[in-house]
């Protein structure tokens, strides 16, 4: 039985004057790893960070129309609370460069004041690691500051960071474009493997990557979805001709 | 043509002589200063000068152990004010930078940071000297905190303006509040710029007489209360440097070797500082 | 955990209240600096206006400053205080340019430049006290002697001492300034003068300086800003006296005041509303003029660094 966790009804979202988002409506199911693509600027990023409320922090953005969690509107939900259950990992790794690889796992509750015995706290350090397939790299450095792990590694501990705090989504803004090869491959395998527990939304600018990881791909072209298809589909035989003129490179 | 071209080298190398010769040349009063003062002063450093208040005219034996004191409870007092008012009035700043209240208010940071420190001494004098009806140290420490302000929030902004965004959208993705995002990632994480400036600013108004003379005024005894005229280095060197006795000026003498001795001290801690932990970041 | 869960949800709620309130402590701090600049500058115009109601703008010209028979006049601080401040400046102008041009053209990094740079720093960093008092103890006798040789009534103290201490104490902060800036000189200016044959001295000349032009003449507005606030060192070596020389060379090499060190001086003994209200008619002089150079200053360094 599909169960729809993220769902948007005619979704917009403005930057100022610029109409980024256009009456978007999608509906993506749980346990699914769900790709976003498109070329620069056709909205894809902004309507991520609509999802967990991220974009309403930069002064000047408006939204407007229905982008619901399950059955709550994540517009009338606190959006902190929206913000533990639905993660983000960014481009760019960022760990806390000031707090150790342990504190980092438990940000999310350490700096919210969301006090847990240790025990359970280690729990959560070791399962969150083990998630991002960190664990046995860092099991014996969890005190240092995590500034001597790679840029893969720095990466899944921002995964973990987010697993951590037990989301129902986590959204990847471009999650490997600042990565080496071998880093990309080390976090798309992890993409597989946290499916089971998690839904994944992950916007990419990098068609093969969509094809690679996804069970479904959306793909957005100035500001409109312009199709929502299983990936399989989208890219053998898509519907749409702008979506057959993106995948084939008339445009990137 | 060859000639032409040995005058014109010529000619760069006398500059260039000029130009070292007079910069290194102006490091030269800074040498003699330094050195007269540790001459004259280093001798004057002992037990008694640094526990006895000064001796009346005529007898031996003082000290400036109220001025120490004095340095040290007005300028701690001074830091309570100023640092907390510095720091968020810089986060202000440097988080909404767009603001027109960021632009008036930075205004007002560039103009405090050069009105003259007398001019701060008198306005302080009708502030809180007159109500209170006495010289105070509180009068000479609201003094030297709005001296302290302008230092203090322009590194506070300045350090947490070069901080990558990507630090506060990792911590508000977490579902952390606003203000625990600035209190506990963002101020920690500028933690070693802030202090820089908070050492600084210390350094800059431990030395600052003008804003005393009719504020904290001076005090020939020991004292701790904030709310009354307490004498600190500055001041008494001011005071007793220009007096006719000689026991007082020996006094100015050490006074001025222990000033200058903890304000060198802190302006290089501050730079080793600012130059390991920046290494760190 | 779903007392966990129910926890955060609770938490959530409560933390929104923090964050509106913490916002609004942020705005009030900066709300603060205006009030003490709008609070600075409302004293000094209402403390001054008993001595403005009686003398008038004739203050500003006039060259009596007689408290006892309740005559004031800025004259022969306005003097005192732009001879100072422009004979230091133009002193300390070629050791400024020197710093700047050696420690940001020929020598910007590695270790000398380094100590240069912090023994400069450290000039900056003396307390003024400190230079006054040495003032007074070592270049006081000397410069009177130099008097005496030039058959100028040896004071010792005076505009010409203060001067010399004041143009020292006011290079770092030219010299500073003009350090970055000639560093923000692009070097693809620099090397096409290189290429066509240039000499160094002729880079620095024809390419260095022109470049920086305004940003080193905003650096000679704020150390002219800073020179003319400057209170201590001056008020002990300039000699306090109120009346006015007759010729140049007394006025130079004879007693003086400036604004600044006049209000330290006499602050203290003036006894009289009107006495009192006339030096802070200076300080509300001096806010002015200081305020307005180093506003100006900054103005033409951000336009600069914002090329």
């Amino acid at each position: 039985m599909e169960h729809t966790v993220v769902s948007a009804s005619k979704f917009n979202a403005w930057f100022g004057d610029n109409h980024a988002v256009k009456d978007v409506s999608i509906k993506i199911e749980k346990n699914l790893v769900v790709a976003v693509m498109g070329p620069s600027g056709c909205g894809k990023t902004t309507f991520l960070r609509c999802i967990n409320r991220m974009h309403e922090l930069i002064p000047g953005t408006k939204t407007q129309g229905s982008l619901k969690l399950y059955d709550d509107d994540v517009y009338t939900m606190n959006p902190i609370y929206v913000r533990y259950k639905i993660g983000m990992v960014f481009q760019r790794p960022n760990p806390f460069p000031n707090l150790s690889i342990y504190d980092n796992v438990v940000a999310g509750y350490k700096l919210n004041g969301l006090k847990m015995a240790k025990a359970d706290m280690d729990n959560i350090v070791e399962k969150s690691l083990t998630s991002a397939a960190l664990w046995k790299e860092v099991k014996d450095s969890l005190h240092k500051k995590g500034t001597f792990l790679s840029g893969g590694q720095q990466q899944r501990l921002c995964i973990a960071r987010a697993i951590a705090m037990e989301p129902e989504v986590i959204l990847f803004d471009e999650p490997t474009s600042a990565l080496d090869p071998i880093s990309t491959a080390s976090v798309e395998q992890l993409f597989h493997e946290l499916k089971a527990n998690y839904t994944l939304i992950i916007v990419t600018h990098n068609m093969q990557q969509a094809a690679r990881v996804s069970d479904k791909t959306a793909f957005f072209y100035v500001g409109e979805l312009v199709e929502f298809d299983d990936t399989k589909q989208m890219f053998t035989a898509p519907k749409d001709t702008r979506t057959q003129n993106y995948i084939t490179g008339r445009f990137s | 043509m060859d000639a032409r071209i040995k005058i014109r080298n010529t000619k760069s190398i006398l500059f260039k002589s000029v130009i070292v010769f007079l910069a290194f040349v102006i490091t030269l009063p800074l040498i003699v200063v330094l050195l007269y003062i540790i001459k004259m002063g280093v001798t004057q450093v002992n037990w008694t000068f640094l526990t006895k208040i000064p001796a009346p005219v005529g007898e031996t034996g003082g000290g400036i152990s109220n001025a120490l004191l004095g340095s040290l409870i007005i300028v701690v007092v001074a830091s309570v004010i100023a640092v907390p008012i510095g720091i968020l009035a810089g986060i202000y700043l440097s988080e909404n930078s767009r603001t027109r209240l960021a632009y008036y208010s930075g205004l007002c940071v560039d103009i405090l940071q050069g009105v003259p420190s007398i001019v701060v001494g008198m306005v302080i004098y009708f502030w809180v000297v007159k109500p209170l009806g006495t010289f105070s140290a509180l009068s000479g420490s609201v003094a030297l905190a709005i001296m302290m302000l302008p230092i203090v929030i322009r590194s506070t902004e300045q350090t947490l303006l070069l901080l990558p965004d990507t630090l506060k959208e990792a911590a508000l993705s977490l579902g952390v509040p606003y203000h625990r995002v600035i209190l506990k990632v963002i101020v920690p994480c500028g933690f070693a710029g802030i202090l820089s400036g908070i050492m600084l600013s210390i350094a800059r108004i431990i030395g600052e007489t003008a804003p005393l003379l009719f504020t904290a005024f001076g005090n020939p005894y020991l004292s701790t209360s904030l709310t009354k005229p307490m004498e600190t280095l500055p001041h008494l060197i001011f005071n007793y440097a220009t007096s006719p006795y000689e026991d007082w000026v020996n006094l100015a003498w050490g006074a001025s070797f222990i000033l200058l001795m903890f304000v060198l001290f802190l302006n290089i801690t501050t730079k080793l500082l600012t130059r390991k932990w920046n290494i760190q970041l | 955990m779903a007392t966990m869960k129910n926890k955060r949800l609770d938490l959530s709620y409560s933390q929104m209240k923090w964050e509106t309130i913490f916002k609004r402590i942020l705005i009030v701090m900066s709300v603060i600096l205006l009030f003490i600049v709008a609070g600075i500058l409302v004293t000094l115009i209402m403390k001054s206006m008993p001595s403005i109601k009686s003398l008038g703008i004739g203050f500003l010209w006039s060259k009596s400053w007689d408290p006892v028979n309740n005559l004031y006049g800025a004259y022969p601080f306005l003097l005192g205080t732009l001879l100072s401040s422009f004979t230091a400046l133009i002193i300390s102008i070629p050791f400024s340019y020197a710093v700047a041009i050696y420690l940001g053209e020929y020598n910007p990094k590695g270790w000398l430049s380094n100590l240069l740079k912090n023994t400069i720093d450290l000039i900056a960093a003396v307390p003024s006290v400190i230079y006054g008092f040495w003032g007074l103890a070592v270049l006081v006798p000397i410069i009177r002697t130099f008097e005496s040789k030039i058959g100028v009534a040896p004071y010792g103290v005076g505009v010409f001492v203060s001067s010399l201490v004041l143009a020292v104490m006011i290079i770092p902060y030219g010299a500073s300034l003009g350090i970055s800036l000639i560093r923000m000189v692009p070097s693809p200016l620099k090397e096409g003068a290189y290429a066509l044959g240039a000499t160094r001295f002729e880079v620095i000349r024809s390419v260095i300086l022109p470049y920086t032009r305004s940003g080193l003449f905003a650096g000679i507005l704020l150390s002219l800003g800073r020179a003319l606030g400057e209170t201590m060192a001056v008020a002990m070596l300039i000699g306090n006296t109120t009346t006015i020389g007759n010729t140049f060379k007394e006025i130079f090499f004879g007693p003086g005041n400036t604004m600044a060190s006049v209000i330290a001086l006499q602050f203290t003994e003036a006894d009289h509303t009107v006495y009192l209200s006339a030096l802070i008619e200076l300080g509300l002089v001096l806010f002015f003029v200081t305020v307005i150079i180093n506003l100006i200053g900054k103005r033409i360094i951000s336009r600069f660094t914002n090329k």
